[in-house]
């Protein structure tokens, strides 16, 4: 199974620049790998670290945030805002245990195209290597089984 | 780093020392002044009700007592069993004005509080008291054995009775972790302030345990984060014991949208304390009252700590210090570390 294992990764993109960088990607003919899911959130700082948390939890192998380049904010300051959440939860998460690299972030604008498909590439390469994760995901109630397996 | 650490640990020691000799003499002082003062503020009627400490209906344990009356007053006392943060009650008592009996970490989570606008700046009067650190009842309870009937203190010792049985304890063998670790021992924010200032030490005392765990790997400390989590039971004591956790609607008990099942999977035990202790993040005064309130004596205090470090090292925050700056997480810099974003 190990073999053919390809991760899930979720990534929660900014409406204003990374969703548009992937975007300008997709239609630039851009590669990247279809490991990772998106979802769109008006600003990277409306990341609650629930979302996060519950997503790892639901067994996403990997989680991506990414926002806006620091002054480029949309609304001027979430981005910045959204950076002390992200740090202090990521130094939290590793702290618990979590492995480095399982969420990480990013700053991805709007003409970006390339950019984020290189993020994408790293992001899924680190994930691989770390593998499916082993702590924190929920088993399912009716198989017993983890869900990511 | 080591050498300043050893200056840091002997001149604590010494200090200790000191304290300790003029300790019974204090806590009998301190007392009297807290009803003194309880009376003044009740007879002048500048308050509607004071908090403070009561005798426990157990021994080793003091209660939180809410005094209306003049001829209570005399029920408050101080000894080193008056663990409780009193701040946790300031939530239910919005409309009244409230005199405080509080120690160095209560007075900072009135801070932290006031931060979060949950009181009129009038509203209350705030009896600090330089803090002798609380003694572990958990931990007396097992230095014995066989059922304590009474315990009462005598300078630096302790003297637990049974029923055949009579032992003499160190105090300061027993004190709380969250106590021995503890560098703002005098109330930084009161309106007077009961008893002599105690010396402070720097936060490096605090980060030991950290350091520690920190050296282990990440399966280690996750092994032992399962640990603690599994043998919880979602009693909510650390939430309510905690004057931080007042949200209306806690993440908990939210069904819209569920961000957690009501049973015991320790995949959910796990997620309640990490978001728990992470909504504390340059919130939290470290005065232990969760890990206190904890009936199954899961660790709690190493989470919190840690964020409490993070805050400092990051932000260069300490929570409850000084009221004009922004908690952490409401504010930013344009400097901002962000080496770990790509």
């Amino acid at each position: 199974m190990e073999d053919h294992w390809e991760p899930k990764i979720l990534a929660f993109l900014c409406n204003w620049c990374s969703y548009a960088g992937a975007d300008l990607a997709g239609t630039s003919r851009i590669q990247y790998p279809p490991n990772v899911r998106v979802i769109r959130v008006p600003c990277s700082g409306r990341i609650n670290p629930l979302f996060i948390l519950k997503a790892l939890q639901s067994g996403i192998d990997g989680v991506l945030v990414s926002g806006c380049h620091p002054g480029d904010c949309h609304y001027l300051s979430g981005n910045y805002i959204g950076r002390r959440k992200s740090a202090t939860l990521k130094r939290f998460l590793e702290y618990l245990g979590f492995e480095e690299g399982r969420v990480q972030f990013s700053w991805v604008s709007a003409a970006e195209g390339g950019r984020f498909s290189q993020v994408v590439d790293e992001v899924t390469q680190d994930i691989k290597k770390l593998g499916p994760p082993r702590r924190f995901v929920k088993t399912s109630v009716e198989f017993g089984v983890r869900s990511s397996e | 780093m080591l050498s300043s650490e050893f200056v840091v640990r002997s001149k604590h020691i010494n200090a200790l020392n000191t304290e300790l000799k003029t300790l019974n003499f204090s806590r009998a002082m301190i007392q009297e002044k807290i009803r003194e003062k309880a009376r003044e503020l009740l007879s002048k009627k500048a308050v509607d009700l004071i908090i403070g400490f009561g005798e426990g209906s157990l021994p080793l344990r003091a209660t939180p007592l809410f005094i209306r009356s003049l001829e209570e007053t005399d029920r408050l006392i101080w000894n080193s069993f008056c663990e409780n943060n009193l701040s946790t009650y300031l939530h239910k008592l919005s409309q009244f004005k409230v005199g405080l009996v509080v120690k160095g970490c209560d007075a900072r989570s009135i801070i932290a509080l006031s931060h979060e606008k949950r009181f009129k700046p009038d509203q209350l009067f705030l009896i600090g008291v330089p803090c002798q650190r609380m003694v572990d009842r958990r931990r007396v309870k097992k230095a014995v054995k066989g059922e304590i009937l009474r315990a009462h203190e005598q300078g630096d010792q302790i003297i637990v009775e049974g029923e055949d049985f009579k032992t003499i304890l160190k105090r300061e063998d027993f004190l709380y972790p969250s106590c021995q670790g503890c560098i703002h021992r005098t109330p930084i924010k009161a309106d007077v302030l009961v008893g002599d200032p105690v010396e402070e030490f720097p936060l490096i005392e605090t980060y030991h345990e950290i350091e520690e765990f920190e050296k282990k790997s990440p399966e280690e400390r996750w092994k032992f984060f399962e640990k603690e989590s599994s043998r919880c039971i979602r009693c909510d004591a650390c939430r309510e014991a905690c004057p931080m956790c007042y949200c209306a609607e806690c993440f908990v008990d939210s069904s819209n949208p569920k961000w957690m099942e009501k049973g015991l999977s320790p995949q959910d035990l796990e997620f309640y304390h990490i978001v728990r202790a992470y909504h504390q993040t340059g919130r939290c005064s470290g005065c232990g009252a969760c890990e206190r309130a904890c009936p199954m004596e899961i660790r709690l205090t190493y989470l919190t700590q840690k964020l409490n470090w993070d805050v400092k090292e990051l932000f260069d925050f300490e929570t409850g210090i000084d009221a004009e700056t922004p908690p952490p997480l409401s504010t930013y810099e344009i400097e901002d570390k962000q080496e770990f974003i790509k």
